[in-house]
C-alpha cells in the first residue's frame, strides 16, 4: 500500500487537490470546506516534500501517467528544479489556508466561502500541475486551470471592492492573451517536431538547429508567459488584481503564481530551447536584461509613489520579478542559481507582507498607508513582522534578500558587467523608500484619534511569522537553498548543453 | 531568381495558415481597440478560434484519411494528435468565455455598464473620493 | 570563563539586556538601573578580555555559516580591542549621563531609547570583534537601522527629516558602494577574513585597487568623508546622549575603524604605499578636514559645530590609513581614544547646556559661564584636546599623525594638519570664551529663568549630567600621561603579512 502511494505520488500531488475541489464544493457550510481544503494543502505539503527529498540526489523521477510512456504518453517529470517548485507552491498553499480563515470571514460572505475555497484547490491543483509535467501542452492546460480559478478567485474580492470586478477581467482578457500566444508557440514547436513532451522537444529541436519557425515559436512563448509572470512591460494586469483581490488570495497567487510562471520560462528556455541556442542568448541579452533592469527601476519608483499598501507591494513585485529575469538574462550558473533561489526567497518575503497587509486590512478596514498611522503601537507583532520583511525586499543582510542580491551581484561581477552590480543595488535604495515610508508612517506618527486597532489574530499572526521566520532562517543559514537551487541550475544547464553540442 | 518571383503556388497551398494569420490579427484588435467588454471576449473569441485552425491544419495531411482502422495497412491519415489537443483548447476557451461573461454580467449589476471608458471614468471618480476619504480623516 | 564566552558574553550582555528593558518598562528606576549595570558589566567583561589579550590571547568564535565560506566569525585583534574598550566604557559614562538627560529634558518614549541604544552599543562591538568583512558588514548595518529610531526619537517633523536623511545617506552608501566592494573582494580573494598584511596582494589588478579602494572610502559612510557627510549634522536633531556616545564614539568611530580595518587587514598597508592607490585619499581627506572645520566655524548651532568638528576629526583617521603607513595607522587609532574622550565631553557639556538652560545657541551663551562653571570647565579642557595642546591626549594623536606624513613625505599634510589645530581654536575656544568673558545680554529681561535664579548662584544640569562630564573631561589629561602604554599597545597591530614577521 504504502509503497503504492509512494509510486503514484507525482500524480498523487496533482490529482489529490483536483479531486479534494469538487469534493470541497459539496461540504455546505465555509467552516468545513476551510477545513478540508487545510487539509488537502497539508498533504499536497507533505508529498512535495517527499519529492524533494527523493530528488535531492539528482535522481529524475519520470511518472507515466495512465501508464503511456514518453513521448506518447504524458509524461510527469520531477527533476530539483520543479521539486523545489512544487516545495514552494504547496508550502504556501499550507501556510495560506491556515491563515485565510479569520480573513475570508471578513472579507468574504459565508455562503460564497465554500465556492472560494474551491477555487483556491483548484487553483493549486493549477499551479502544481504546471510545475511538474513534463508535456509542454499539458504545461497550457494546468496554466489555464491556475489562471481560470485566480480570475475566480480575484473577482471574489467585489464584496470589498467592486474594482475587483474589473481588476479580474483585465487579467482575463491579458491572461487569456498570453495563454493563447503559448499555445500558438507550442503549435509551432510541434510543427517542426511532432513532439509535445519537453526532454523529446529539446532533443529533436537540438537535431533540428535553427529555423524561422522555432524563432517565431519561441518569441510566441516568450511573450506569452512573459504576459502570465508580469514581464515588464506586460505587467499591466498585476497592480489592480494584486490591489483588489482577497488578502489570502494575494499572499497567495503574488508568493506563487508569477514564481510558477517563471519555471515554465526557464524550463522552456533551457530545457526545450536549450542553452546554448545562439537566438535565445541574443533576446536575452538585447531584450530581457535591459527590461529587467528598466522595471527594476521603473516599478520601484512607482511603488514609492502609491498610497496604498498591497498596490505598493504590487509594483514592488513587478521590481521583483525584474531581479528574477535579471539573473536569468546573465545566462550563467550563478546567475541561474540567483534567479531560482530569488524564486523561493520572493514567495518568501512577498507572502510575507501580503499577509501583512491583510492583517492590517482585518485590523483597520484600509489598506492604505496614510491609515497606519502609529499602527507600531497598536499592532507590534504585525508591524515588526512587516519591517522584518521589509528589510529582506531591501536586502539587508541575515534576511534572505540578501542571499539573491549577493548572487545576482557576484553574477554580475563574474561576467564584468559593473554597471549592472551598480544598477542591482541602485534598486534596492528604492526598495528602502517605500518601505520607509511606511515604517516611519507606522511608527514615527501618532494614531489618528478614537482609533480602535486590535492586534491580528493568532490564526493570522502564526502563519505570517513562520514566513518572516523563514526568511530569516534560510538568511542566516542559506546553505540548503542555495544548494537546491545550484543543483537546479547545473541540471539546466548542463543537460541542454550536452544536447546542442 | 524563382526567390524574386511571388511565389503564388505558396501563397494559395498554405491559404488556411493565411486565414489563421488573418483571423488572429482580428481577434487581436478587436480584443484591444473595442470599448464594449462583451466585444472584446468576442474578439478573445475570434482569436483563439484562429488557433484551433493552426493546430487543425497542421495536423491534416492532404488527400489522408480520418485516424481511424481499416483494412488498408499503407493508409495515409491525419495526424490525431493536435485534433485532440485542440478539443482540449476548445473546452479552456469555451470556460474562459463563460467566466469573463459572468463577470461582464456582474459588472453590469454593480457599475450600471460595460463601456470600459464609462467604466474608467467610475473608477477614477471612486479613487478621487478614496483620497478625499483618506485625506478627510488625516 | 574562558575568552571565547567572554567574547560572546560582551556581544550577548547589551543585547540581552534589551528585554528586560522592554520588561521594565513601566518601571523606570529599575529600567534605568538595568541599563547602567548592563554597561558596567559589558565594560568588566571587555576589559577582562583585553587582560588576556594582554596576555597574548587571540580568541575567535564562529557562530554560523551562512553560505559556504560565508561565515559570522569574530576574532580580537588590536584595533578591535581599542575600539571595544573606548565603546564600552564611554557606554558607562553615557549610561548615567542619559539617565540625568532624558529626565531631565522630559523625553517621551523612553524605553524604545534605552532598547535601541542597548542594540547599538551591541552592534558596535560586533564590529569591534568582527572577524571577517561580512559579519563586520552585517553589524554595520544592524548599527544604522538600530540608531534610526534613536535620531528619529523626538518624532516632529524636522527630526523624521533628520532621521530620514541619517538612514537615506548610510544606507545608500553601505549598500551602493560597500556591498558591491565586499562582493568584489570575495570574488577577487575567495575569502573575506581580516588577515595581517591584506588578502588582495597580487590577487588583483593593481589598475582596481583605487577603485576598489574608492568604492570601500565612500561605501563606509559612517566614516563621514566628505561629500558623504550630510548625514552627521542631520543627525544632530537627536536626544544630546545619542549625539555623544553614537555620534562621537560609536557610529562614528565604527566608520572610521572599518576604514583601518580594511586599510590594513584587507588591502594590507605596505600594498596600499606601493600601489600609491591611497594618494587620492589623502588629499580627500585632507580636504575634508579643511572644508568641514571651515563650515563649523559659520555654525550657530552648538550641536551643529560639534557635528562638522567630528566630520573633519574623523577624516584624520581617515588620513591616518590613507597614508599607509605604520604610523599612519597607530595616529589614526589613538586618534580613534582622543577624539572621542574629548568629543564625548563636548556633546555632554552641549547636552547640559540644554537640561540646564534650554539654549542650543553659541550666541546664546553669553555669560553662562557663572551659573555652570563646571559644564565650561570641562568644556574648555575637552575643546584643548581636540586642538590637540598638551597636557590633553589629542596632542599626541596629531603628533603621531605628523609623523606618519613626514614618513610618508607629504610635507602639505603636515600643513594641514597645523591650519586645522587653528581652526579648531577658531570654533571652539569663543563657545566657552563667550560663557565666561560676556556679559549676559539684556540682563533680566531677556530671559525669566535667569530673572528667577539667584543672581551669580549656580544652575548646573542634574548631578547625572554634571559627573560623567567632569569624569570625560579629566579622563582627556590622564590620556596624555598613560598615552606610552597605549603606543606600545598599538605597536601591536600587525602592519606585515604573517609570513614575514
Amino acid at each position: 500500500m504504502l509503497a503504492m502511494i509512494e509510486a503514484n505520488l507525482p500524480a498523487l500531488q496533482v490529482v489529490l487537490p483536483l479531486i479534494a475541489a469538487p469534493l470541497c464544493a459539496m461540504l455546505g457550510t465555509g467552516r468545513r470546506a476551510w477545513a478540508f481544503a487545510t487539509l488537502v494543502s497539508f498533504v499536497a505539503f507533505a508529498i512535495a516534500i517527499s519529492l524533494f527529498i527523493a530528488t535531492m540526489g539528482g535522481t529524475i523521477i519520470s511518472y507515466e501517467m495512465g501508464g503511456w510512456a514518453p513521448p506518447i504518453g504524458i509524461e510527469y517529470r520531477v527533476d530539483t528544479l520543479n521539486a523545489f517548485v512544487l516545495v514552494i507552491v504547496s508550502g504556501m498553499a499550507a501556510l495560506v489556508l491556515p491563515y485565510a480563515r479569520r480573513i475570508v470571514d471578513y472579507e468574504i460572505p459565508a455562503e460564497r466561502q465554500v465556492l472560494f475555497y474551491t477555487a483556491f484547490l483548484l487553483c493549486l491543483t493549477g499551479l502544481l500541475g504546471v510545475t511538474i509535467t513534463g508535456d509542454a501542452f499539458n504545461v497550457f492546460v494546468f496554466l489555464e486551470i491556475s489562471s481560470l480559478s485566480t480570475y475566480a478567485l480575484i473577482a471574489s474580492g467585489a464584496w470589498r471592492n467592486k474594482r475587483a470586478l474589473t481588476a479580474s477581467y483585465n487579467y482575463l482578457i491579458m491572461g487569456t492573451i498570453g495563454a493563447t500566444f503559448f499555445v500558438i508557440g507550442i503549435g509551432m514547436l510541434y510543427m517542426i517536431t511532432g513532439t509535445l513532451n519537453m526532454a523529446d522537444l529539446g532533443e529533436k529541436i537540438a537535431a533540428h538547429g535553427d529555423s524561422r519557425t522555432l524563432r517565431t515559436g519561441f518569441v510566441f512563448i516568450l511573450i506569452g508567459i512573459g504576459l502570465k509572470l508580469a514581464m515588464f512591460p506586460l505587467h499591466l494586469w498585476l497592480p489592480n488584481a494584486y490591489t483588489f483581490a482577497p488578502s489570502a488570495v494575494t499572499a497567495f497567487v503574488a508568493a506563487t503564481a508569477t514564481k510558477v510562471a517563471v519555471y515554465v520560462l526557464l524550463r522552456f528556455m533551457f530545457t526545450i530551447f536549450g542553452f546554448d541556442y545562439a537566438f535565445q542568448a541574443a533576446t536575452l541579452e538585447n531584450v530581457v536584461l535591459p527590461l529587467a533592469i528598466v522595471a527594476m527601476f521603473a516599478a520601484s519608483l512607482v511603488a514609492i509613489f502609491q498610497d496604498d499598501l498591497k498596490r505598493m507591494l504590487a509594483y514592488s513585485s513587478i521590481a521583483q520579478i525584474g531581479y528574477i529575469l535579471l539573473g536569468l538574462a546573465f545566462l550563467t550558473h550563478t546567475g541561474l542559481t540567483a534567479s531560482i533561489v530569488h524564486l523561493f526567497n520572493h514567495a518568501v518575503t512577498k507572502g510575507a507582507l501580503f499577509m501583512v497587509a491583510g492583517c492590517f486590512i482585518y485590523a483597520t478596514g484600509s489598506s492604505s498607508i496614510t491609515s497606519l498611522r502609529g499602527i507600531g503601537r497598536d499592532m507590534p507583532w504585525t508591524t515588526a513582522a512587516f519591517v522584518i520583511s521589509g528589510f529582506s525586499l531591501i536586502g539587508l543582510p541575515l534576511t534572505v534578500g540578501f542571499i539573491s542580491k549577493w548572487y545576482l551581484v557576484q553574477a554580475a561581477i563574474e561576467l564584468g558587467w559593473w554597471p549592472v552590480a551598480l544598477l542591482i543595488m541602485g534598486s534596492s535604495l528604492l526598495a528602502i523608500v517605500y518601505i520607509w515610508r511606511v515604517v516611519e508612517q507606522a511608527y514615527l506618527q501618532p494614531a489618528p484619534e478614537g482609533a480602535v486597532r486590535r492586534e491580528a489574530p493568532l490564526s493570522m499572526l502564526v502563519p505570517t511569522w513562520i514566513l518572516v521566520g523563514l526568511s530569516v532562517w534560510f538568511g542566516v543559514s542559506a546553505t540548503m537553498t542555495v544548494g537546491a537551487a545550484s543543483r537546479a541550475a547545473t541540471s539546466l544547464i548542463s543537460s541542454s548543453q550536452i544536447m546542442w553540442q | 531568381m524563382s526567390e524574386l518571383v511571388l511565389d503564388l503556388e505558396f501563397i494559395v497551398g498554405h491559404y488556411n495558415y493565411w486565414m489563421f494569420v488573418i483571423l488572429m490579427m482580428t481577434g487581436l484588435y478587436v480584443t484591444v481597440s473595442r470599448g464594449n467588454l462583451v466585444k472584446k471576449i468576442v474578439g478573445l473569441n475570434i482569436f483563439q478560434t484562429s488557433v484551433f485552425m493552426l493546430y487543425i491544419s497542421m495536423g491534416k495531411i492532404i488527400g489522408g484519411t480520418a485516424p481511424i482502422l481499416i483494412d488498408d495497412p499503407d493508409a495515409v491519415y491525419s495526424n490525431p494528435l493536435p485534433h485532440v489537443l485542440i478539443l482540449t483548447a476548445i473546452v479552456v476557451g469555451i470556460a474562459t468565455t463563460a467566466l469573463g461573461l459572468a463577470l461582464v454580467v456582474r459588472i453590469r449589476e454593480t457599475y450600471g455598464t460595460i463601456e470600459e471608458d464609462e467604466l474608467l471614468v467610475l473608477e477614477h471618480e471612486m479613487e478621487f473620493a478614496e483620497a478625499v476619504q483618506g485625506g478627510g480623516s488625516r | 570563563m574562558t575568552d571565547t564566552t567572554a567574547l560572546l558574553l560582551a556581544l550577548g550582555l547589551p543585547a540581552a539586556a534589551t528585554f528586560l528593558i522592554a520588561a521594565l518598562g513601566s518601571r523606570p528606576n529599575l529600567r534605568d538601573g538595568v541599563s547602567v549595570t548592563t554597561s558596567v558589566a559589558t565594560f568588566a567583561v571587555v576589559l577582562y578580555l583585553l587582560n588576556g589579550f594582554l596576555d597574548g590571547a587571540r580568541p575567535s568564535v564562529t557562530l554560523f555559516e551562512v553560505l559556504p565560506g560565508l561565515v559570522l566569525n569574530f576574532a580580537i585583534e588590536p584595533l578591535g580591542m581599542l575600539f571595544a574598550t573606548v565603546a564600552s566604557g564611554l557606554w558607562i559614562v553615557t549610561a548615567v549621563y542619559s539617565i540625568g538627560y532624558m529626565r531631565g529634558a522630559g523625553e517621551k518614549k523612553q524605553t524604545r531609547f534605552y532598547i535601541c541604544f542597548a542594540i547599538a552599543i551591541s552592534a558596535a562591538l560586533g564590529i569591534a570583534f568582527s572577524g571577517n568583512l561580512f559579519t563586520l558588514f552585517i553589524f554595520y548595518e544592524v548599527l544604522t537601522i538600530s540608531t534610526y529610531p534613536l535620531v528619529a526619537h523626538k518624532e516632529t517633523p524636522e527630526a523624521r527629516r533628520g532621521a530620514r536623511i541619517y538612514l537615506g545617506i548610510l544606507m545608500t552608501t553601505s549598500i551602493l558602494f560597500l556591498l558591491v566592494a565586499v562582493i568584489w573582494t570575495w570574488n577577487i580573494a575567495g575569502t573575506m577574513d581580516f588577515r595581517a598584511g591584506g588578502i588582495l596582494e597580487g590577487r588583483i589588478d593593481p589598475v582596481y585597487v583605487p577603485l576598489l579602494l574608492a568604492l570601500f572610502a565612500f561605501g563606509i559612510g559612517k566614516a563621514a568623508l566628505m561629500p558623504f557627510h550630510r548625514w552627521l549634522p542631520a543627525a544632530m536633531v537627536a536626544p544630546t546622549p545619542v549625539s555623544a556616545l553614537l555620534h562621537a564614539v560609536a557610529v562614528v568611530k565604527a566608520g572610521v575603524f572599518t576604514m583601518l580595518k580594511v586599510g590594513t587587514y584587507i588591502f594590507g598597508v605596505g600594498f596600499l604605499s606601493r600601489t600609491g592607490a591611497s594618494e587620492w585619499l589623502v588629499w580627500l581627506a585632507a580636504a575634508s578636514i579643511l572644508i568641514a572645520s571651515i563650515i563649523a566655524l559659520t555654525k550657530d548651532d552648538l550641536k551643529e559645530r560639534l557635528a562638522y568638528s567630528t566630520v573633519s576629526q574623523l577624516s584624520y583617521i581617515t588620513l591616518g590609513m590613507a597614508l599607509a603607513n605604520q604610523m599612519g595607522v597607530v595616529g589614526g587609532a589613538m586618534h580613534i581614544v582622543m577624539h572621542a574622550m574629548g568629543k564625548i565631553t563636548l556633546f555632554m557639556c552641549a547636552g547640559a547646556i540644554y537640561v540646564a538652560a534650554h539654549k542650543t545657541k553659541v550666541s546664546e551663551l553669553d555669560g553662562l559661564g557663572r551659573k555652570m562653571p563646571f559644564t565650561f570647565i570641562a568644556f574648555t579642557l575637552a575643546s584643548l584636546s581636540i586642538i590637540g595642546l598638551p597636557p590633553f591626549g589629542g596632542a599626541w594623536s596629531k603628533w603621531y599623525l605628523m609623523l606618519s606624513a613626514a614618513e610618508a613625505k607629504h610635507l602639505v599634510v603636515i600643513g594641514v594638519l597645523m591650519v586645522s589645530s587653528l581652526l579648531n581654536v577658531a570654533y571652539l575656544l569663543p563657545v566657552a570664551a563667550r560663557a565666561f568673558f560676556v556679559p549676559p545680554r539684556g540682563g533680566m529681561a531677556h530671559s525669566l529663568g535667569a530673572a528667577a535664579a539667584p543672581q551669580g548662584g549656580l544652575a548646573e544640569a542634574p548631578a547625572f549630567c554634571v559627573i560623567p562630564i567632569c569624569v570625560t573631561a579629566i579622563g582627556c589629561i590622564i590620556l596624555f600621561f598613560s598615552v606610552g602604554g597605549l603606543y606600545e599597545f598599538l605597536l601591536h597591530i600587525p602592519i606585515l603579512p604573517e609570513s614575514t614577521q
